[in-house]
């Protein structure tokens, strides 16, 4: 196994050109288990901690420029405000010591459904930065899982970084694991209100073959806060409607029984986390709610 | 002493001894306790040696196969490989090994019984070099139908896991699938029942539980110049892996000369030997030191695991809540390989009846030959999975009694001088419904500890925690208590000695004993027992602890709770063998000084010789003076004997240990979330040798019993037999976030039978913490869960 270490990003873009099996290498939260497990032996590896850029954020007018190799505790250190729903995922990343080395752009790479930020990814809407020599790219996020441990990036490119929409209104995110800490999802869910666009977006993590939103859901939470003028009035969202939402997000899952959950706690799972989601957003969105947000 | 010349050395001042400092009942530190936290402590697997290689094991893919063919030329072929070695090459007619019953293979021979069963060895210079050598070695498999369960181990046509049987349980067992059967049987169940107003049943299920222990399996071996080897080891019992490895590497047991190295824990997991020979056979074969270092993943495989077990149980009671009889059946999954299966058998037929008084019962307890993975030693031993059965039961039987449960269970306490149902009565304190009321009585955690002053739920404090999945919405507070009984010490008539040599001498101006067992330190505190022991009997400050070895003779095994009863038995009763010579001595060289030497009752304290009454006759310094005092004596507990083959009567234990838990757990009852609160202890332990290690097991234990309530669990595949989840990504143990507050309430009642009155505490605390969880949530959601551990799927209908 052959370790390239680029001093650069356009050394970095050359070598993966050069060598489109290598697989990069940031935190090594990921590549190296496997490779310790001998699930996988890469000709090369592709080491990116070199690349101080990797490791900075932006924060724009309506989006945060993340860096792909910004570690989860920062995240959940300085980008709490702009970034809430991913900040709460961050928190359910294994233990501290890799919440310290990994990131956002391992997760992508990876793109396990039980990647613990894609929920929150989807909920917010974000664009993945894709560059290679031929050029940079922005990937929608809603494109970029395309099966199991499988997503839309080329042979020859890498994650630069990912450009998340900043908070217009509550998010939440909530994950199941049987375990109270240091756990891989059995199921997670991610939801973010837009007032802006005056619409739902949601995502759910460990219970189909890809990390999903919830389309079907997301359109009748839509239509009905919509039809009931709740933007406008703030009245509290009924029980039949939350119901519904959470059936839909249920509906929307795509379960296998493994050794971690079955298929059918794994649905039931999801709607639980999707009525109280909403719950607590909608609480928070009506000003209405101190408890809205969990603290650790 | 004026108008004497005294001979040089002689005490010329008299002064008040002071008691010696660090003996026992003071809470000294554990010298591995810093070093361990810190990442210092030097783990067997951290050896090294010079043009030392690596040892790789190749293990089974496949859980039952006939074995075709091996084919080593390409592992052979590759450089940088010393040896490839299969069942062929073994040096000896003496292929197989275990603990009780030698039917385990070194490697396979013809046919593998289990998943990661190992079939060949692999000696190369690199660790890489040797994994990958291991996996060009190759194994044509013939798969055989899997026995999964007791319905396909026993049917008529069933393949026999063992053909040709020869020990001495094949007797007595219905099948040859069965590796032993103990039926417990007195009084007259039928007519008892007659007798019942109510009558409860129940079918409960326990999984299999991985010990988990720090530090995976390691060791080194090193060729001697004598034809022997020197092992170096992470073990429980040094003279028995070494029973067990010469004979199969032909050599006299005083060529196999063992070491104990850095252990991180065993938990009966390292009662089974696991590289030992594999190292050992390497080394002699390449001539070259090997070391062989399990990673996690392979640990798994290489250790025997907790039984899991099905228990069917019947209760009955009178209206006034008397119990009236017992009819109970366990089967125990024990694997392809005996390991300790017999004596769990022992254990969970003669305990399965629980610290209650019922005169009429019949127990059945049979373990199995199956194709699962071997099961065997792990913290509570057969008493673990009775317990939580038995608890289940009373729980169940005061709610139809219309009683409160705990008060049930006092009602039907046993206590000194009950009869088992072996018929053995209980000599020593047994304060069951004294343990029972304290737990009780302790103080309740506050509820909705999650609302904090500020405006958010502290999320840690909740179901799920940092996952964030509730913030007080669907959480139902449950309370559960439960109690149990453990013998302490190898029982059934084994000869459980241990043996200590313990020296005093001057060093540097100041008297020093040395103490030298073979017994395994495993984090148990063994070690920083005998060292108080030895200040208290000997009156020395300094304790030099030699490295455990087998140049003394045995300690025996460090489980069973035994320890500190049996090698700190051991250790005391040399200290003080020790003591008559050095009194012997001092009466020799200054006994004319002091019509005391003869007349009083002496005593060491504070590094001098005083009689009864205080007076200080003697400094040890000037008693010893060159001079060394050495003894080394074996130590032995009263005698037991086998049960009854057909009705398991019989004195069969040495002594009990008894436990109580109360659990508090906060249940997501829409989720299937648990949070276990807080899991209050009571145990009586005879006297705390060691205050803070006292605590530290009773807490240990007790979260080793809630891992298996909650999320602890090996998962077979049931078509394969193949384990499915052999990682600590899928294999949880409780984080501390899952570690509830531990308030511990300790009753010294001696057993005037042990030593200092003492009793062994390891194992009580893991055997009634399970069903306390159990009851505590089965308390919040109004659910049976007949199953342990509890997963979300039971307490959401979505199994």
């Amino acid at each position: 196994m052959d370790f390239l270490r680029p001093a650069s990003w356009e050394e970095a873009l050359a070598a993966k050109a050069e060598h489109p099996t290598a697989v990069p290498i940031a935190g090594g939260t990921d590549v190296m288990v496997e490779i310790n497990f001998d699930h996988r032996r890469p000709e090369y590896l592709l080491d990116l901690t070199r690349i101080g850029d990797l490791y900075e954020w932006e924060t724009g007018g309506d989006s945060v420029r993340l860096g792909a190799s910004v570690p989860y505790t920062r995240i959940m250190e300085n980008l709490r405000g702009e970034l809430p729903g991913l900040a709460l995922a961050s928190h359910t990343v294994a233990s501290p010591q890799i919440r310290n080395r990994g990131g956002v752009g391992g997760n992508l790479g990876t793109a396990s459904p039980a990647g613990d930020a894609h929920p929150a990814l989807l909920a917010a809407g974000a664009e993945v930065e894709a560059e290679s020599v031929r050029g940079t790219r922005l990937i929608p996020i809603d494109t970029f899982y395309t099966g199991v441990k499988r997503n839309a990036l080329a042979p020859d490119e890498l994650i630069r970084a990912v450009h998340i929409k900043k908070a217009d209104g509550p998010q939440q995110y909530s994950k199941v694991g049987t375990r109270n800490a240091m756990v891989i999802a059995v199921c997670a869910f991610g939801l973010a209100l837009h007032p802006q666009t005056r619409t739902v977006r949601t995502g759910i993590g460990s219970a189909a073959p890809t990390p999903v939103r919830a389309k079907a859901a997301e359109e009748f939470l839509n239509a009905a806060l919509d039809e009931g003028g709740f933007w406008d009035n703030g009245k509290i969202i009924t029980p039949s409607v939350a119901k519904q939402f959470a059936d839909l997000c249920a509906a929307a899952c795509n379960p296998i029984d493994d050794v971690r959950g079955t298929a059918s706690y794994r649905r039931h799972a999801v709607g639980v986390m999707a009525r109280r989601t909403l719950t607590w957003t909608w609480e928070s969105y009506r000003g209405t709610a101190a408890h809205s947000e969990g603290v650790a | 002493m004026p108008g004497k010349s005294a001979p040089l050395g002689t005490p010329t001042k008299v002064t008040q001894g002071a008691k010696t400092k660090g003996g026992i009942g003071e809470s000294t530190l554990r010298p591995d306790g810093t070093l361990k936290v810190t990442g210092e402590f030097a783990y067997s697997s951290d050896m090294w040696h010079e043009d030392m290689l690596w040892g790789q094991i190749l293990r089974s893919t496949t859980a039952h196969a006939e074995i075709v063919s091996i084919d080593t030329a390409e592992a052979l072929a590759l450089p940088g490989v010393y040896a490839v070695m299969t069942y062929d090459d073994l040096p000896t007619d003496v292929k197989n090994y275990g603990l009780e019953i030698q039917d385990t293979p070194v490697l396979a021979h013809g046919r593998v019984r289990h998943h990661g069963e190992p079939v060949a060895i692999v000696a190369a210079d690199h660790p890489e070099t040797a994994r990958r050598a291991a996996a060009k070695i190759r194994v044509e498999y013939r798969d055989l139908p899997v026995i999964t369960d007791e319905a396909s181990a026993t049917a008529p046509d069933a393949i026999l896991i063992h053909d040709n049987r020869t020990d001495h349980h094949i007797g007595h067992v219905d099948h040859p699938n069965i590796v032993h059967r103990q039926p417990i049987v007195r009084g007259d169940v039928e007519a008892a029942r007659a007798r019942a107003d109510f009558i409860v049943t129940g079918e409960y299920t326990f999984g299999m539980q991985d010990q988990a222990f720090l530090g995976p399996e390691s060791g080194l071996a090193v060729p001697a110049e004598d034809g022997g080897v020197d092992l170096y080891i992470a073990t429980q019992w040094l003279h028995s892996d070494l029973r067990q490895i010469a004979p199969v590497l032909g050599l006299p047991e005083d060529k196999v000369r063992m070491t104990l190295s850095g252990v991180g824990g065993a938990f009966g997991g390292r009662e089974d030997l696991s590289m030992q020979i594999h190292a050992c056979l390497l080394a002699l074969r390449t001539g070259k030191p090997v070391k062989i270092v399990y990673n996690r993943f392979e640990s798994f495989f290489g250790h025997v695991h907790r039984h899991p077990a099905k228990l069917t149980y019947e209760h009955g009671a009178t209206k006034d809540g008397k119990l009236t009889h017992l009819k109970a059946r366990i089967v125990l999954d024990g694997g392809a390989y005996a390991s300790a299966s017999p004596a769990v058998v022992g254990n969970a037929a003669s305990l399965g009846a629980g610290p209650y008084v019922v005169d009429d019962v019949d127990i059945d307890c049979i373990a199995l030959y199956t194709n699962n993975p071997p099961c065997g030693a792990m913290r509570g031993f057969g008493a673990v999975q009775a317990c939580f059965a038995y608890e289940a039961q009373m729980d169940k039987l005061a709610d139809a009694v219309g009683m409160d449960r705990v008060e049930f269970r006092r009602l039907n306490a046993m206590e000194q001088g009950t009869l088992l149902p072996t018929g053995q009565a209980v000599d020593s304190p047994a304060p069951v419904a004294e343990l029972l009321r304290r737990v009780k009585a302790m103080p309740l955690p506050p509820e909705q500890q999650w609302l904090t002053a500020g405006e958010a739920a502290d999320v840690r404090q909740l179901p799920g925690g940092l996952s964030n999945t509730t913030h007080g919405e669907g959480v139902v507070r449950g309370i559960g208590y439960a109690v149990g009984i453990k013998n302490v010490g190898f029982s059934e008539g084994f000869d459980d000695y241990s043996t200590a040599r313990v020296r005093m001498e001057v060093v540097g101006g100041e008297p020093v004993a040395t103490v030298h067992t073979a017994m395994a330190e495993v984090g148990q505190g063994g070690v920083t027992v005998h060292a108080q022991i030895a200040r208290t009997e000997l009156g020395v400050a300094q304790v030099t602890i030699h490295p455990a070895d087998t140049q003394v003779g045995s300690a025996g095994s460090t489980s069973a709770s035994r320890q500190t009863y049996v090698t700190g038995g051991a250790v005391k009763n040399s200290c003080e063998l020790v003591r008559e010579k050095v009194l012997e001595v001092g009466r020799r060289k200054f006994g004319s000084y002091h019509p005391a030497w003869a007349t009083a009752e002496l005593l060491l304290e504070g590094g001098k010789v005083v009689t009864d009454a205080g007076e200080v006759l003697a400094d040890l310094v000037d008693v010893l003076g060159d001079e060394s005092v050495e003894v080394e004596a074996e130590w032995r507990h009263r005698p037991t004997e086998p049960f009854d083959l057909r009705t398991g009567q019989g004195f069969g234990h040495v002594q009990y240990s008894f436990a109580a838990h109360r659990a508090v757990v906060e249940v997501d009852t829409e989720l299937g979330l648990v949070k276990v609160i807080e899991l209050a202890c009571a145990q009586d332990v005879g006297k705390a040798l060691n205050p803070l290690s006292v605590v530290g097991q009773i807490q240990g234990g007790t979260t080793q019993g809630l891992g298996i309530a909650v999320m602890e669990e090996i998962i077979v595949d049931p078509k394969t037999a193949k384990v499915r989840n052999p990682s600590f990504t899928d294999y949880l143990i409780p984080t501390i976030l899952d570690t509830p507050t531990i308030p511990v309430d300790v009753l010294e009642l001696a057993d005037a039978h042990a030593p200092y009155g003492l009793r062994g505490i390891g194992e009580a605390p893991t055997l009634s913490s399970t069903p306390a969880v159990l009851a505590a949530i089965r308390n919040a959601t109004g659910l049976e869960l007949t199953k342990t551990p509890v997963r979300p799927e039971h307490l959401t209908g979505t199994a």
